[in-house]
């Protein structure tokens, strides 16, 4: 581990990293992010390399385990490369004959290449997977190519040249008035203009100067932090060594969510290497730049990620959030100047001096530029970390890199922005994807996280949902907040048990739009949205549960019935194994009956009746 | 505590100096010694601080991580995100808690296990998810979820396979 | 010196100041539940919520934790205050009915109804007790625990804490169940006793509920208020 002295230095390392590998050598690049890692990932991994062994060929072709690729849906996923032969849904027994392909002949393994749910063809590399051809990977570039814990593979990629650009170029004037002008906004949630943030702390005297990298990445549905943590965690360090030589900061933290373990590793490791080359520490590359980053994690609060709970949290105090004003950037951590920034805002630093403000203003829409990573989960078919330019409609991520709606069912809504957000109905398909466009509609761009719905998703079960959430999470300071959601929270399950009335939609809007107002922080504030949203989009829902007292989606438990057809059924007596209330009667090879009255509604029956006899209305 | 007792809290406290910023690290680390946060412990963490017992007690009782009782031998963490809730994990929760005989999230009688909610562990492209432990088990139906328990040692109602459902997660 | 404008008048205050100070300078009444001079400012109770101005749009901030700025522009009393306070003290009463401070906070900002459920707590989660045993009686006796719903006030590990010196300091501060109001109906959970009451109310009235302080009504209204009479209540009925 030679520490590097200069930018000299660097330069020269960086060139023996990538000579070193010989781009045409063949290599096995096994996605271990923590989806696939619970498919098997390691797994499959540890079978490449022995039936390498068997082989005797370890030393002609090797296996690296990466970071998430993104296409968690049908994980175990790898790509051979130089080819980039993409493989999915990859069993450690389909080691042998991968081996044996990638080493005579070269013609892939046919049953492990992605198969178009549609049109049933298979696809051969990355970029021709339907998933991946839309998506514009800007920060998820590297994360298929590169192990993670191995900072010269970061620099073979043309890692911390960014940083070398900024040392050699740039005053830190320079380096926010890039930002600026890129257009770049916080990926976090709310979208503030990254550059105007960073321009009000270098107008802050007071010191020592802080920042923060914001990895609570809280909202349930979202994983994209986690994915560029554990992928590539060194370029969200060199984002913020840029950060620190713009802003005068001496010292960082990296605030990682306690449900993460496997970022922190990697993070920890790629930190350890970065400190060992002389990255982080004193006198960067001999430019007298001095930063040190630490990582601090969370105890399991979502409240932890609002900025001044997640200040309160390092300083290892209760979650609970500051008014604001004062802001961070005025009196943040220990009282004194303070950014915060999300995962991702930092990872983009980098591309941003690297490409030049220009290119980044280039992609996106007119007041939302740049790409956004988005979580694209739920009822879709391709689920997974999904890159775009903002701008894409919701249709194109729907239905061109999701891959439409499981078992034909109607996409019904997606929520974005996890329980900050809102709802978006199937009527808004053609909607932009910007912070505007949907801040406009209800909701809001949040972290990424985009859960899909459909018919058979109870929109006034998922607003009782989020409230279930959200009155756990709130940190309980302020009143409207921690009265109110639970306030909201009973109203919605009384309408899911049929006892609502229309008296209780209105109550809904006007407690809602209360606490919107009156809370204290972000976490408030936002907290009605879904069931603001739902309401606006779903309203006839709301009115068959308080008018009717039924549940179209046939969700909410006290307004449905399960009953066997009778013609369907082949007597099986499966159902009456599983069934949770002893509530079906029937012989073996006849008819089975459930008795209402007994029937708890738990679905077990449901779940495992081959014929589909069991009906539910 | 005992003299050992003491001696190995001692011990585990050295590792800190004695910034209020460490608070969360030290029962971050207490949590995985002891499996949840003994009173003796706190109160000693409160002294070397040099914060009130009732701010200590606030923190320990404010974030998810931490237990103020001891856990069941069995952790099993059922995600609640949002994916997995479309995907079917109330339902799923429901049946844990049924099998294992438990009104809502807690520790069993024979304290085997303790049942607890969490929301989103971020694997959400493998919705429904629960974990045992360090294991995370993906796809689950409630079919799957009463043999997974049933291989930690539940003692639910046995089920038989139903025909096609002998896979385990 | 900063000088702001509140509800258009002008006014310099020393750096420092609090935007419910400098509203309580001008005479401008602003209510409280959280707050108290001698502690320190909480913002938890929302009620002193006063409209800012922020560019194109405004927000609702806390007063008592709001230091005033110079430039500052601030209405107490604007529509969108006075719609959130109401719905505020519906909460409120809904979560207290029995709370007398509470009742005649609702009836002064004329909380007509409450259409959620009683539930006839205790505890707003004001703080105040907390903080006047940390920093007045310098015990630190209790504190909150716990999070969201499950967060209340309480004695580390439920166990009458040793710095614990019976002052009675947290009963006294409290405004929630120093008084109580016996005039919460059950079918309306309001009491709005004193809503309706003139300058002559102590005259027809010998049962008035709330004696122990002049009503709102009184103090604010002036002579008898047509606007707001209500349905007034048959001379039998007893207080509980």
């Amino acid at each position: 581990m030679p520490r590097l002295h200069s930018l000299q230095e660097l330069n020269e390392l960086r060139e023996v990293c990538r000579n070193a590998v010989d781009p045409k050598k063949p290599c096995l690049t096994v996605c271990c992010g923590s989806g696939c890692t619970a498919a098997g990932g390691n797994d499959v991994a540890a079978a490449l390399r022995k039936a390498l062994e068997k082989r005797g060929l370890e030393d002609e072709i090797t296996v690296k385990t990466t970071g998430c690729h993104g296409f968690c849906e049908k994980g175990p996923v790898m790509i051979v490369w130089p080819e980039g032969t993409f493989y999915n849904r990859v069993a450690p027994s389909d080691a042998t004959a991968i081996v044996a392909s990638s080493s005579n002949g070269r013609k892939p393994v046919e049953k492990l290449l992605f198969k178009d749910a549609i049109t049933g063809e298979r696809v051969i590399t990355e970029d021709e997977v339907p998933f991946y051809k839309k998506q514009t990977r800007v920060l998820f570039a590297n994360n298929g190519r590169i192990d993670p814990k191995n900072i010269e593979d970061y620099f073979r990629v043309g890692g911390y040249s960014g940083l070398a650009k900024v040392l050699r170029e740039f005053t830190p004037e320079k380096v926010v008035d890039s930002v600026k002008r890129s257009g770049l906004r916080g990926r976090g949630g709310a979208g503030f203009p990254t550059g105007v943030k960073w321009e009000a702390m270098r107008r802050q005297e007071a010191t020592p100067k802080f920042i923060i990298c914001n990895a609570d990445e809280g909202d349930p549905g979202a994983f994209m932090d986690r994915s560029l943590l554990e992928g590539n965690p060194h370029s969200v360090i060199e984002g913020m060594l840029i950060g620190a030589f713009a802003l005068g900061a001496s010292d960082g933290f990296v605030y990682v969510r306690a449900e993460y373990p496997l970022a922190v590793e990697h993070l920890g490791v790629a930190i350890k290497q970065a400190e060992e080359y002389g990255l982080l520490g004193e006198n960067i590359l001999g430019s007298g730049l001095t930063f040190r980053l630490k990582i601090v994690q969370g105890a399991g609060a979502f409240v932890c990620g609002e900025e001044t709970a997640l200040i309160a949290s390092v300083e290892g105090r209760v979650g609970e959030p500051q008014p604001r004003p004062p802001y961070p950037v005025e009196k943040g951590l220990w009282g004194k100047p303070t950014v915060i920034n999300n995962v991702k805002t930092w990872a983009s630093v980098g591309h941003i001096i690297n490409r030049g403000a220009e290119w980044y203003a280039g992609i996106g829409t007119e007041h939302s530029k740049g790409t956004m990573v988005f979580s694209l989960v739920g009822k879709i078919n391709n689920t997974g970390l999904v890159e775009v330019p903002m701008g894409i409609t919701i249709r194109e991520m729907i239905e061109g890199i999701g891959g439409g709606i499981p078992g034909g069912k109607k996409f019904k809504a997606v929520q974005i922005g996890g329980p900050s957000g809102g709802c978006i109905p199937a009527s808004l398909m053609d909607l932009p994807i910007d912070y505007e466009a949907l801040t406009g509609a209800g909701s809001m761009m949040g972290s990424g996280g985009m859960v899909v719905m459909d018919e058979d998703t109870c929109m006034v079960d998922v607003a009782r949902y989020f409230m279930e959430f959200l009155e756990e999470e709130s940190c309980g300071k302020c009143f409207p907040c921690r009265v109110g959601t639970q306030r909201l929270r009973e109203i919605l399950a009384r309408i899911c048990a049929g006892k609502g009335t229309e008296e209780d939609l209105v109550l809904l809007e006007e407690m809602g739009g209360m606490i919107k107002d009156a809370s204290l922080c972000g976490l408030g504030q936002t907290a009605p949205n879904p069931v603001l949203t739902t309401l606006r989009y779903f309203r006839d829902e709301y009115l068959t549960h308080v008018r009717d007292k039924k549940c179209p989606a046939k969700v909410c438990k006290e307004l449905i019935l399960y009953h066997i057809e009778e013609t369907l059924c082949d007597g099986c007596h499966a159902c009456v194994r599983v069934c949770a209330s002893e509530a079906i009667l029937g012989e073996k090879k006849k008819p089975h009956q459930i008795d209402t009255g007994k029937c708890i509604r738990c679905g077990a029956c449901l779940e495992v009746c081959k014929p589909k006899a069991v009906l539910v209305t | 505590m005992s003299q050992a007792e003491t001696q190995q809290v001692q011990t585990l406290l050295g590792h800190f100096d004695d910034a209020r910023s460490n608070l969360i690290a030290i029962l971050q680390e207490v949590q995985s010694t002891y499996f949840y946060l003994p009173q003796p412990v706190l109160r000693r963490v409160a002294e070397k601080l040099n914060v009130p017992v009732t701010e200590i007690y606030h923190v320990a009782t404010f974030y998810n991580c931490f237990s103020l009782e001891p856990v069941g031998k069995h952790l099993v963490q059922v995600c609640l995100g949002t994916a997995c809730h479309v995907r079917g994990g109330p339902r799923v929760l429901d049946r844990i808690l049924r099998d294992l005989k438990l009104g809502a999230p807690g520790t069993t009688s024979d304290s085997n296990f303790t049942v607890r909610t969490v929301r989103c562990i971020g694997c959400c492209g493998l919705a429904p998810v629960v974990t045992v432990g360090n294991k995370v088990h993906h796809h689950l139906t409630q079919a799957k979820a009463t043999l997974m328990l049933k291989k930690y040692g539940s003692n639910g109602k046995p089920t038989e396979s139903p025909a096609g459902e002998a896979e385990d997660a | 010196m900063p000088k702001l404008r509140i509800n258009g008048i002008e006014v310099e205050v020393e750096r420092g100041t609090t935007v419910l100070e400098a509203a309580k300078f001008l005479g401008l009444p602003i209510p409280t539940l959280c707050h108290d001079d001698g502690l320190t400012p909480y913002g938890a109770c929302r009620l002193c919520l006063v409209e800012v101005k922020n560019g194109k749009t405004s927000k609702l901030l806390s007063s008592c934790t709001l230091q005033a700025q110079d430039g500052m522009e601030v209405l107490t009393h604007s529509a969108r205050v006075e719609k959130t306070r109401q719905l505020l003290l519906e909460m409120y009463v809904a979560t207290c009915p029995q709370s007398k401070r509470i009742q005649d906070l609702a009836s002064r900002y004329g909380v007509r109804q409450c259409r959620l459920e009683p539930a006839n707590e205790n505890c707003i989660q004001c703080g105040l007790c907390v903080r006047m045993c940390e920093q007045q009686m310098m015990a630190g006796a209790i504190g909150f625990s716990g999070r969201g719903k499950n967060r209340r006030v309480s004695r580390p590990f439920d166990i009458t804490s040793e710095r614990c010196r019976q002052c009675g300091a947290c009963l006294y501060i409290c405004p929630v169940c120093e008084q109580r109001c016996h005039g919460a109906s059950a079918e309306t959970t309001l009491c709005n006793g004193c809503l309706n009451f003139a300058t002559v109310c102590f005259q027809s009235y010998d049962d008035a509920m709330c004696f122990l302080d002049p009503c709102h009504a009184c103090e604010v209204g002036g002579p008898f208020r047509q606007d707001v009479v209500v349905k007034l209540r048959p001379q039998s009925q007893a207080s509980k």
